[in-house]
């Protein structure tokens, strides 16, 4: 039992969490303003992953692995997934805005399948895995009786700047104030003058950059990247936008440690239990609790 | 207008008879399976390599009953299911007379009930679970199997490296991983040891920590992994990032140079068990290594040795059975005796070769040969 709920356990659910959370923001934002599950965001996930792969070997020519570097590749795969994002939106969702919801989440399972497979298809990245570079070096630090290395660390502040950021800009700026308005009610906002489309555009552009930034860190953290390993954590961070109630911004956070955090500890009681228990974390949710636990009530189905 | 009609069709069915007729009798088809994409990508290069080399060969010396030999390739990308199509299409579509292949041991295990139903004989390369040949006299295997493997990697972990607690972790998903594991932990318990840790992981994670910062809680002397190259080099890490200083020891899935590549020094020092070593001085060891980098410019690793005594033996047998009958290479198989480069290979009752094993050091970020044991 000890080692089940061990510090360092803890730190490897927190890791885990902090991916999850990033992407599972993007899904919870895309909900709250289009009320579209977009499945294809795992793999924005994905393409965050390759572009930061891409920008090291770019940039690692001309400047040393380090802090520069990294934030380099940082901002160059939060640019890839808000680009793969918007783009997505604007090809594959606008048109089929104001048509039945069924059509855009069947779409998304297809853009999801498009981007896979394109990224298998070409021949620079191929289906087969690569080892994802250390672009900073390794250092280890102790806590107790907890290793935590310095990408546990990256990992986490970097999920925390980029969540104190949005939390900041829809609660303080114009523009969050018009993607509250967005979200609460499309006409209504449009009558205010505000161009929805544009929030619209925004939104995936936010979501799909903080699924590029998850990309990098789940590389650095687990260094390991392949087109179709935005499969399951999108799966596993869309159950922890679920949990904490699809539409709110700190349940989609709180949902994602409590995920992490479940499935390094069942991980740890049984290695086959981890897999699985995301699904028994969303039977339990959509059967107590649909709405999450902070989401509002709504007859919407999904 | 009536007449044209028929003399074009006449034309048209003759023209398809003769491209049958001609296909059938000029050469000799054999199939070659190996996984080009996927999680053991470097393992299908090398195995390709290795048939394409001996047949090339063979059909220099002027082939097989006096036909020159065919190799139809196909991936099977490391996925049962897509084995077991190409299996199927080799024996079905192409007319194999023969299928080599294929490597990774859940991928054979779907081939081979297509093969012994079929009546065609296969040479598995580098499938080292026991279950593969037991699925009918018609399968075969190129390699030693897990018991021999694991049983090794545990004797030299407790006689060499003194180890006296050990840990192990596997793919669950995955016969080979899960099999030599579990026959480590036989062998190492058997010699006093203890094994302290033994837990699964689902196929295709990147996330081991948990499973890791369980196991080394028992602070385990080694860690037996025996998991392909590209899970290894994540499982180094990820064990070097929660302090674990002791080597790592697994089987001949461990071999590729992107696990050098991809681990750095997290897997320095450690060892596997394998097939063969290039440094072995041995005269058929090093022609085999001088013609391989000479044609591919790169060193054969153990696959590539596998696919071409698979090769070898395959050939070798249809030559002395006299004809392309699966039943008679078949029992031109049984009673193989040929000296190939990973061994002398007799076949035992389960059509399983005999021979030795090789431990291999990772040093430097090159593989060193350290030991051979013996059956």
């Amino acid at each position: 039992m000890e080692s089940i709920f061990s510090p360092q356990q803890i730190v490897n659910g927190l890791q885990l969490g902090a991916i999850y959370a990033l992407i599972a923001l993007g899904y919870t934002m895309v909900y709250g303003i289009v009320r579209l599950i977009n499945f294809a965001h795992g793999d924005f996930f994905m393409v965050g992953a390759y572009a930061a792969f891409g920008s090291f070997f770019m940039f690692n020519a001309f400047l040393p692995r380090g802090n520069g570097l990294a934030f380099i590749v940082l901002i160059l795969a939060m640019a890839a997934g808000g680009l793969i994002a918007v783009l997505t939106d604007h090809f594959a969702y606008k048109p089929l805005r104001y048509k039945p919801k069924l059509s855009s989440l069947v779409t998304a399972i297809g853009v999801s399948m498009l981007l896979e497979y394109v990224f298998s298809a070409i021949p620079a990245i191929g289906p087969s895995p690569r080892g994802f570079p250390e672009i900073l070096p390794k250092k280890m630090y102790h806590f107790g009786s907890a290793e935590v290395s310095n990408y546990v660390i990256v990992d986490l502040a970097v999920a925390a700047v980029l969540m104190i950021g949005l939390t900041l800009l829809i609660q303080r700026s114009s523009l969050g104030k018009a993607m509250r308005a967005v979200s609460q009610d499309k006409d209504a906002a449009r009558l205010m003058g505000i161009n929805v489309d544009r929030i619209i555009s925004l939104t995936f552009l936010i979501g799909g950059a903080f699924a590029g930034a998850a990309g990098l860190l789940a590389g650095l953290t687990y260094p390991r990247i392949q087109p179709y390993m935005g499969i399951l954590p999108g799966l596993k961070a869309f159950i922890a936008a679920v949990l904490g109630g699809i539409g709110s911004i700190p349940g989609a956070v709180l949902g994602a440690f409590i995920m992490g955090i479940a499935e390094t500890c069942a991980t740890a009681y049984n290695s086959l239990l981890g897999e699985g228990i995301a699904f028994v974390i969303l039977i339990v949710v959509l059967l107590l609790r649909p709405s999450g636990i902070f989401g509002e009530k709504t007859a919407d189905k999904i | 207008m009536k007449k044209s009609y028929l003399v074009a069709l006449g034309l048209v069915a003759g023209a398809a008879l003769s491209f049958v007729g001609c296909d059938k009798n000029k050469n000799v088809v054999v199939g070659g399976v190996a996984p080009l994409t996927g999680e053991a990508a470097t393992f299908g290069a090398s195995t390709k390599n290795g048939y394409d080399l001996a047949v090339s060969e063979w059909n220099a010396k002027g082939g097989v009953l006096g036909k020159q030999v065919q190799l139809v390739f196909a991936d099977d990308k490391g996925d049962p299911a897509e084995g077991a199509t190409v299996f199927t299409k080799l024996i079905e579509q192409d007319k194999a007379c023969a299928i080599l292949g294929t490597v990774m041991s859940k991928v054979s295990l779907a081939g081979a009930p297509i093969c012994q139903s079929a009546k065609i004989p296969m040479i598995a390369t580098a499938s080292t679970n026991p279950k593969v040949t037991g699925v009918g006299n018609f399968v075969f295997r190129a390699c030693f199997i897990d018991p021999f493997q694991g049983t090794v990697g545990a004797k030299f972990a407790f006689d060499d490296l003194k180890a006296k607690k050990a840990a192990c972790l596997f793919d669950v998903g995955n016969d080979y991983t899960k099999g030599l594991s579990e026959f480590f932990k036989a062998k190492f318990t058997a010699l006093g040891g203890e094994v302290v840790g033994f837990e699964g992981h689902a196929t295709g994670t990147s996330d081991f920590k948990a499973q890791l910062t369980k196991v080394l809680a028992a602070k385990p002397d080694v860690l037996y992994v025996s998991d392909y190259y590209s899970d290894v080099a994540i499982i180094a890490k990820q064990a070097r990032e929660l302090g674990f200083k002791g080597p790592l020891v697994g089987g001949d899935g461990w071999d590729s140079p992107k696990l050098t590549e991809i681990a750095g020094p997290a897997i320095e020092g450690c060892f596997f068990t394998n097939h063969y070593a290039k440094e072995d001085k041995s005269p058929i060891v090093q022609e085999f290594v001088g013609k391989y980098t000479a044609k591919y410019k790169a060193a054969p690793d153990a696959l590539a040795a596998l696919a071409y005594d698979a090769t070898n033996i395959m050939l070798d047998a249809i030559s002395r059975a006299g004809s392309t009958d699966g039943a008679a290479i078949q029992g031109a198989l049984v009673k193989t005796d040929l000296k190939v480069v990973t061994g002398q290979v007799k076949f035992d009752g389960e059509r399983n070769p005999v021979k030795s094993a090789v431990i291999i050091e990772l040093k430097g970020g090159q593989q060193v040969y350290k030991t051979t044991v013996a059956p």
